[in-house]
């Protein structure tokens, strides 16, 4: 009897104490709903509307024509494709640079500590700034540095933002990323273990066979991860586009994010804008299912072997 | 006991303080361009918070792009964060007509006591008074207006033997350009807007299709971009920047333009008037010596080939502040204001473009060698007649209609498609006139 007594009260309470530990996030996932869900609610609410801001008495619920209408405007096409060729050639360009200088930096060397911090530079200066040095120090064909080197070498003056403005936008933003795939894969270089280096060494492996077998299967799970992340940010850029190009010349830069942008605050037209917004966010997360897709396929692998 | 009473005493007079505050005070938020004018404006707020006891002034000051963008949300939902907003010449007839606006004059009829002493309504140049009214009423007071010149470089004039006449037409602003375009030493004959943008590239092109005879729309609201007109002037346009002109059209505005003309790389440049003030301010031009200035070029018809644009200052109807706002905005807008700013910063420095009475005063017209070349296009500005033919919208380089800012924006892109070689002149206007038309058939003008 008086052990049941004793008991039971202790165990009411762990019972409390669970019941209270499953409800305690409660807030924490609210607040996390209603910040990242609330915003898409309503973004598909106004995508079910006709509404341009400057005509607010023609305002009306019209159902879904605002996404066929979008899917019919030819230059939607130019627009996915541009947000795809940027973000593919900026990753792949920025994983190459960013394994070669995480390699470099790797290693010891006088000064490491000063090229390391000139390496990473780029990536703390606000895009905006730094799309604003590109266009006008180095690329204005006029008063530019290329212009002046190339005026120097007798060659013709360049003029990149015009003849080459996709290479441009990605020349930029690979300056911008490199960094941050630069720092992920150094932290990945700088948990390998020595020991095993030395025992491939050791049995008369050059730098290339390690590169292939020991480094690059150690750095696999840092460069999907890198890759992951870096492809969600170079997806929605916005910044370098709105400074180097403003989209054009046409629409040639033209990425989504940059023609939400003007859909809502040029053409006003907030109910096409929210519509392409749903449009980004379903592709956003096509490439991450993608991505999610690779790396289980990549672990299941490495069970199995 | 005593000490409750003198406890009670001090908070009863806390209390009173804090209730006389309350009422008697008022602060005013305002939304504005950052702009050096502005940028002055808010500088001069203690001025006016002296004057005005009651009021206290709250800024906002954002980048162009930003401000429309910010302002428009504000109003067009209504959240009512502003009581003064600063908005151009083409918002002003737009907003007026979504009943976003005040009336200046209903408001001035209502609050006569908050209007500034000796403000002289009459006093404001007509042409800008006309661009900021709507139905006959005016709905916002300008703070500064301009009109496009042609500024000049008189040295490399003179050292190649060329004068420039009194109007220039297009076809010799040609000739000069290409007798003075040595692209190989880094000069160029002339500077021209090509960035993409409806208050871009298209400011200066629409100008010069006024002058050749075209325009936006007839009275049907049938887009006209595909007439002989339009090919003409941008055709012009086009091969007067790629034979004679900068490099890097395309990524060219208005701050490129100005660095290539003040650091001496252009020869000439026609753009908007306030750029004479940065050009002639030895601080940030190296040809302050050498500077000269003609109206804005003219083709085969002598109308629009100068724009008219102004800033203005407006009440939106969501405040609830409009009297005190009353106060302020007819105190920026004043001969008292501009007395100030040019006493206090400079005669070059005041806000040009508004008031007959600032082209009178003779300390502004020492300062500003380009003042009487200004005054002369504003007066001559009339955004409700600037096109050869007969049209249904005001504006000389806009269409003030709410569609105008995607329209132009897109036109502008294809345009700039052009300019950089990728598609002929004929191809970018015929597209530019389908894709005008559907924007127009979808905001209902056929219906």
């Amino acid at each position: 009897m008086t052990q049941a007594t004793a008991t039971r009260p202790a165990a009411d309470n762990s019972d409390l104490i669970y019941s209270l530990r499953r409800w305690l996030p409660l807030p924490a996932i609210l607040f996390m709903v209603a910040v990242t869900q609330v915003p898409l609610v309503v973004t598909l609410g106004f995508s079910l509307e006709r509404w341009n801001l400057l005509r607010p008495q023609r305002r009306r619920f019209q159902g879904i024509d605002n996404y066929p209408d979008v899917l019919s405007d030819p230059n939607f096409f130019t627009i996915i494709l541009n947000t795809l060729i940027i973000t593919l050639s900026v990753v792949a360009a920025t994983l190459v640079l960013g394994i070669l200088l995480a390699l470099l930096l790797n290693r010891d060397f006088a000064g490491k500590g000063v090229v390391r911090t000139m390496l990473i530079t780029p990536f703390l200066i606000m895009p905006t700034v730094s799309a604003v040095l590109w266009k006008n120090v180095l690329f204005n064909p006029a008063f530019g540095l290329l212009a002046a080197l190339a005026a120097m070498l007798g060659l013709q003056r360049p003029d990149m933002l015009q003849d080459f403005p996709m290479f441009s936008v990605v020349i930029v933003t690979v300056w911008q990323w490199t960094p941050f795939m630069m720092l992920i894969l150094l932290a990945g270089l700088q948990s390998l273990d020595h020991d095993q280096i030395e025992a491939a060494q050791i049995d008369g492996g050059g730098y290339l066979t390690l590169f292939r077998y020991i480094v690059l299967p150690h750095l696999r799970r840092y460069i999907e991860l890198a890759i992951l992340m870096e492809t969600l940010f170079i997806l929605s850029i916005f910044g370098v586009i709105f400074v180097l190009t403003s989209g054009g010349p046409g629409t040639q830069t033209t990425n989504l994010s940059y023609g939400i942008y003007q859909e809502a605050f040029q053409r006003w037209d907030i109910g096409e804008a929210s519509a392409m917004g749903i449009f980004a966010i379903i592709l956003a997360n096509i490439v991450v299912l993608l991505f999610v897709r690779v790396l289980r396929r990549g672990q299941a692998e490495e069970v199995t072997a | 006991m005593k000490r409750f009473a003198s406890l009670f005493l001090v908070l009863s007079l806390l209390v009173t303080v804090f209730a006389a505050s309350a009422q008697d005070s008022v602060e005013l938020t305002i939304a504005t361009v950052n702009n050096p004018d502005m940028v002055v404006m808010e500088g001069f707020s203690d001025v006016f918070e002296e004057a005005h006891p009651g009021i206290s002034l709250n800024w906002v000051i954002l980048p162009e792009n930003e401000l429309r963008a910010t302002v428009t949300t504000d109003i067009a939902t209504g959240s009512s964060t502003f009581d003064i907003i600063t908005i151009g010449m083409f918002e002003v007839p737009l907003w007026a007509a979504n009943g976003w606006l005040n009336s200046i004059d209903a408001l001035a009829m209502e609050h006569p006591d908050s209007v500034q002493m000796d403000y002289d309504f009459d006093d404001l140049l007509p042409g800008v008074v006309k661009g900021l009214s709507y139905d006959g009423e005016l709905y916002s007071l300008p703070f500064y207006g301009e009109s496009s010149m042609l500024m000049y470089n008189t040295a490399k004039f003179e050292a190649a033997g060329l004068e420039m006449p009194e109007q220039p037409t297009w076809d010799e602003v040609r000739e000069f350009a290409c007798a003075l375009h040595d692209p190989d030493n880094g000069n160029y004959g002339i500077a021209l807007r090509g960035l993409p943008g409806w208050g871009e590239v298209m400011a200066p092109l629409t100008t010069v299709v006024n002058t050749y005879g075209g325009d936006w729309f007839n009275m049907d609201w049938e887009p006209q971009l595909d007439s002989p007109e339009w090919n003409e002037a941008v055709s012009f346009y086009v091969n007067l920047i790629n034979d004679c002109g900068q490099p890097g059209a395309t990524g060219t505005g208005f701050t490129e333009a100005l660095t290539l003309m003040a650091q001496g790389q252009a020869a000439m440049w026609v753009d908007a008037t306030v750029a004479a003030g940065f050009l002639a301010n030895p601080a940030q031009s190296q040809i302050v010596d050498s500077l000269g200035f003609a109206p804005a070029p003219v083709g085969p018809v002598p109308k629009g080939n100068h724009w008219l644009w102004a800033w203005s200052l407006a009440i939106p109807k969501t405040t609830d502040k409009a009297a005190a706002a009353l106060d302020f905005i007819t105190w920026a807008t004043s001969k008292d204001y501009i007395q100030l700013v040019g006493e206090t910063n400079g005669w070059a420095t005041i806000p040009p473009g508004t008031r007959t009475s600032t082209y009178e005063n003779m300390a502004y017209l020492d300062a500003a060698p380009f003042a009487p070349v200004v005054l002369g296009l504003m007066q001559a500005a009339d955004p409700t007649d600037a096109q050869r033919d007969q049209t249904p919208y005001v504006g000389v380089q806009f269409v003030a209609i709410p569609e105008f800012q995607g329209i132009g924006t897109d036109v502008s892109q294809l345009i700039a498609e052009a300019l950089a070689g990728d598609i002929s002149v004929e191809e970018a206007l015929s597209q530019a006139n389908a894709l005008t038309r559907a924007a127009m058939e979808e905001a209902g003008y056929y219906e």
